[in-house]
């Protein structure tokens, strides 16, 4: 394998299966991950990513298929004796050692000579900002704080593959948003290649460079975050990752589909034979509401205002279409307003560009 | 979002303390009132007694008037200083000491293993395990401990001639524990057998509990930082398990200084203990004030170690 090869498939998932009696966790998954790459894999509770990550730690044993890291096949190592270090749910730190311990556990287990465990525990703190909570036991520390402990503890043996299970499940919303890039940056000075696990389509697309969207132990679809969501490959990804307005309709003339309450003009033909069923996929900020019809080729389409929720920096409006279908549509609220632009029954047009929509046909 | 949550909980009321009510009263006031009542009096009138001196079949008065009436308080300190000028009492003291401890550390080192594999056992099947932990509490301990004399017999008892046609007898022998090959009984082996036998739920269930909570994913993450099963046990499950360590060996070790009906039924002349001491003072010297004098110090000797490990672990507690 040459070197270039070897650093494109860095971590590689061959065909690889668990069954837990007769339940099948993971299905036949084949995936490479790069040198450097931090990679995700986002999916619902119970879809196999946990699965999937504990067998990289050496957790749980394939039932088929293979995991090589760096070219070298990992069956039948336990864990302590992988160079796959995890940082857990959670955290699991060890409440009864301090923060110094708890990073030097895992190079005490290597018999390193005591100045440099001193050394690499200090450098680790200092890299996350806890040197001066080194004596501390981890109870006594926020949320956050425990968090770096335990980046600093997995990342302390150096190891060649970093796995993060839901980093940060368990830190508040604002929280969660800051130690994000930090951890992101932290990750990549150090070069590590990173496999995480979370069920937060958010933290996924801001952390990753790809993403593997998982569901029932397969992987529906794998790529780089504004690919899976522009351009999602299935319903199931279509719905599961951020919002969207899906509708039923048949391929119709050469860039058109006929839907129940419009005709959608797309900007280029669709793969697609004439007649066929497909689905429509338009997301909802690309939608645009006026009270009068819009002029030029936007696709457009009538609807009452039934309901809307204010989020501060943007309105959805939830319409119903002639058919009774739903639609919504994301407004910013750019302005300073006393009231919403529409109200509850109000008629207005709702209208996209051609080039807005995703045909799928799963 | 997170101030509006923020100023939510400034602005609620303050959840009411525990304090004051009635309620809170009685319930910390009825232990109390027991422990007073059937502790503490009790020990200040075996601690009286433990100063006067027989004058008879009657105590000395601990007050009185002298022959120009000015009031006395005659405390006298004979019986303590009998204990110590009598070796009997030191040496019984120590030797007391000394099989607790024994039979603490049998406890412990059966107790951990199977309280651990009690604690790892699949859930379905642990109610029933800790359910024969706790079946011999069902029939009367004095049956129980009677029933190893016939047990241990080596013409008639099974595990007595076991152990003798496998040779243990010789080992034990060897090592001290008992008095001749072939005799097992009224020895130091079958009163550290009998104590171990009878204390052993005592420690497996407080380990068991400890065990039991232990969040496992800590060994998952000893083991992934380069711990083998072995090196995750020593340095994550036996230091968690501390308090319970702590709690089975305090559970074994203070009932067994003071055991008077072990030692009585299945000890031998050597295996003197201090209840034997206490019993035979009371009932059978009738001297009281030494009786009481005694029991003073195994108190003492029970509760200053006690207390400093309730203050070390107090002290853990606010640094954990």
């Amino acid at each position: 394998m040459s070197t270039s090869t070897q650093d494109r498939a860095f971590l590689r998932i061959e065909s690889v299966t668990k069954d837990f009696g007769g339940f099948r966790a993971v299905d036949q998954v084949s995936l490479d991950v790069a040198r450097g790459e931090i990679f995700a894999l986002l999916g619902s509770s119970g879809c196999g990513k946990s699965t999937l990550l504990r067998m990289l730690a050496g957790f749980e044993t394939p039932t088929a298929g293979r995991v090589l890291l760096d070219g070298v096949d990992l069956a039948g190592r336990p864990p302590y004796e992988r160079p796959v270090n995890m940082m857990f749910q959670s955290y699991a730190l060890f409440p009864h050692l301090s923060v110094w311990d708890n990073v030097a556990f895992g190079l005490r287990r290597d018999g390193l000579p005591k100045a440099e465990v001193a050394e690499r525990v200090d450098a680790m703190l200092k890299l996350v900002q806890m040197t001066d909570f080194a004596r501390r036991k981890p109870h006594q520390l926020s949320g956050g704080q425990q968090q770096r402990v335990a980046l600093a503890r997995s990342l302390a043996k150096r190891p060649q593959l970093l796995l993060l299970d839901e980093p940060l499940g368990a830190l508040d919303k604002k929280l969660r948003e800051e130690t994000q890039i930090e951890l992101v940056n932290i990750i990549r000075r150090i070069g590590v290649t990173c496999v995480m696990v979370t069920h937060d389509q958010e933290e996924a697309m801001m952390m990753a460079s790809r993403i593997a969207v998982m569901s029932q132990g397969r992987f529906l679809q794998i790529g780089a975050p504004h690919e899976v969501y522009e351009n999602p490959a299935t319903r199931f990804v279509a719905d599961f990752i951020g919002n969207v307005n899906l509708m039923d309709g048949t391929v119709d003339g050469a860039a058109e589909i006929r839907c129940a309450d419009v005709v959608h003009r797309l900007a280029e033909a669709p793969a697609v034979a004439q007649g066929q069923p497909v689905t429509v996929a338009v997301r909802p900020e690309k939608i645009r509401l006026d009270v009068q019809a819009p002029s030029g080729d936007r696709n457009q389409v009538k609807g009452v205002v039934t309901a809307f929720s204010y989020f501060g920096d943007h309105t959805v409006y939830h319409l119903e279409l002639p058919s009774g279908a739903r639609l919504k549509a994301n407004l910013e609220n750019e302005r300073r307003q006393g009231e919403q632009a529409f109200a509850q029954g109000d008629v207005v047009w709702a209208s996209w560009q051609p080039g807005a929509q995703v045909v799928l046909t799963e | 979002m997170a101030d509006i949550a923020d100023s939510e909980r400034a602005a609620r009321p303050a959840p009411r303390r525990l304090g004051g009510g009635w309620g809170r009263r009685l319930v910390v006031g009825v232990p109390t009132l027991w422990l007073a009542l059937f502790f503490l009096l009790p020990f200040f009138i075996v601690l009286r007694i433990s100063v006067l001196e027989m004058d008879g079949a009657q105590f000395t008065a601990l007050f009185g008037r002298d022959a120009d009436g000015q009031w006395q308080f005659n405390a006298h300190l004979q019986s303590y200083a009998l204990l110590l000028q009598d070796s009997l009492y030191l040496s019984t003291y120590g030797s007391s000491l000394l099989y607790a401890a024994v039979t603490t550390l049998v406890c412990l080192l059966i107790g951990y293993p199977f309280a651990y594999f009690m604690a790892r056992a699949a859930a379905s099947l642990q109610p029933l395990l800790l359910m024969g932990v706790m079946l011999p509490f069902w029939t009367s301990f004095l049956l129980r401990v009677y029933a190893w004399k016939g047990l241990l017999d080596t013409q008639t008892g099974w595990v007595g001639t076991v152990l003798v046609d496998l040779g243990v007898d010789r080992v034990l022998y060897a090592l001290g524990f008992i008095p001749a090959p072939g005799q097992l009984m009224y020895s130091p082996f079958s009163l550290v057998l009998g104590m171990v036998y009878t204390y052993l739920p005592f420690m497996v269930l407080p380990l068991y509990g400890t065990l039991s909570k232990m969040d496992l994913r800590l060994l998952e993450a000893a083991q992934d930082l380069g711990a083998t099963a072995w090196q995750a046990f020593w340095r994550i499950t036996v230091p968690l398990s501390r308090s319970g360590i702590v709690a089975g060996a305090m559970l074994v070790f203070i009932p067994c200084v003071g055991e008077y009906v072990i030692p009585e039924l299945l000890g031998g002349p050597e295996t003197l203990m201090i209840g034997r001491v206490l019993w035979d003072e009371f009932f059978a010297n009738n001297d009281w004030p030494v009786a009481s004098a005694v029991a003073v110090v195994m108190v003492l000797l029970i509760l200053v170690p006690l207390v400093l490990l309730n203050k070390s672990q107090s002290g853990e507690g606010a640094r954990a």
